[in-house]
């Protein structure tokens, strides 16, 4: 399969996903959100969050267990700079309501204002951010 | 229905990790080539986005006209509409993560079963961001600072 055809069909499982949440449990399926969840909900909506996030880990081994290889997975960033990031990540979606999945899929597909906004803030970040590591490299 | 509800969440955080690995959205390689837009683009994620919110907007087409969810009682989805400095500086310390690591929240949680060291930081170091945010926001609750969103 083309690498943009498999995008594009993982994308859509991933849209899938999304829209069953809504239609089935009449909610948002954001990652950060549910990871978040895990602390803060109770009762059976904490299982809900712990049932999805613990399906979301069991994908990458059903997919290596049907094609015979895991996914292709390239990490640049030094230890370091990972701890750095994880924290930028984590507190910046719990502030920003956000990540992703709930504001870029579910938040786009409901054509949500704040989840526009917050996309091309983070896009536009991320782009900011690779291009000064970029020439810090050079 | 308890475990219906629960069995159904499973099923459809498989799915969205099934999504993410077809996709490719594991590799921060690949994420970070996104981002790279004045070096060497790769415009996957324009595909993976472009293919969920096409699916999940025809899903909330559909939702719109249910009066509640298949399986709970009542919609839970965000009503505020008000673009504040929260979520622009949230999204903005996200997007500054994001083009460090290649890393979202979704990819890192679903490759930690690829069992590498450096994903389980990354999310080690998240979890510790995220009850950061949460401490803060209740310690300003008690010097009376109300916090509008959840």
């Amino acid at each position: 399969m083309s690498p943009y055809l498999a995008s594009l069909a993982g994308g859509a499982l991933i849209g899938l996903s999304v829209a069953l949440m809504l239609i089935l449990h009449g909610r948002i399926a954001g990652v950060s959100g549910l990871v978040a969840g895990l602390g803060t909900d109770r009762g059976e909506r904490r299982w809900v969050d712990a049932a999805f996030v613990a399906g979301l880990v069991l994908g990458p081994p059903v997919v290596a267990g049907l094609s015979g290889a895991w996914p292709a997975m390239r990490i640049a960033a030094s230890l370091p700079v990972l701890v750095v990031a994880g924290l930028l990540v984590g507190f910046g979606t719990r502030l920003g309501s956000g990540c992703t999945s709930g504001h870029g899929v579910a938040g786009l597909a409901r054509l949500s204002p704040r989840s526009i906004v917050a996309v091309l803030t983070f896009v536009a970040a991320g782009i900011l951010t690779v291009a000064l590591v970029g020439l810090g490299a050079r | 229905m308890a475990p219906v509800r629960i069995l159904a969440a499973l099923g459809l955080g498989l799915l969205f990790g099934l999504g993410l690995a077809l996709s490719g959205m594991l590799d921060p390689a690949r994420v970070r080539g996104f981002l790279d837009v004045f070096g060497a683009w790769d415009p996957s994620l324009v595909f993976v986005l472009g293919g969920a919110v096409t699916v999940s907007s025809l899903g909330y087409q559909l939702v719109r006209r249910l009066s509640k969810p298949a399986l709970a009682e009542s919609f839970q989805i965000p009503t505020n509409r008000r673009v504040d400095g929260k979520l622009i500086g949230g999204s903005a310390l996200f997007g500054i993560g994001w083009g460090l690591s290649g890393f979202c929240p979704g990819p890192a949680v679903a490759a930690l079963s690829t069992g590498v060291l450096p994903v389980a930081v990354f999310v080690a170091a998240m979890l510790v961001g995220m009850t950061a945010h949460r401490v803060f926001t209740l310690r300003g609750a008690e010097a009376g600072i109300p916090a509008r969103d959840s």
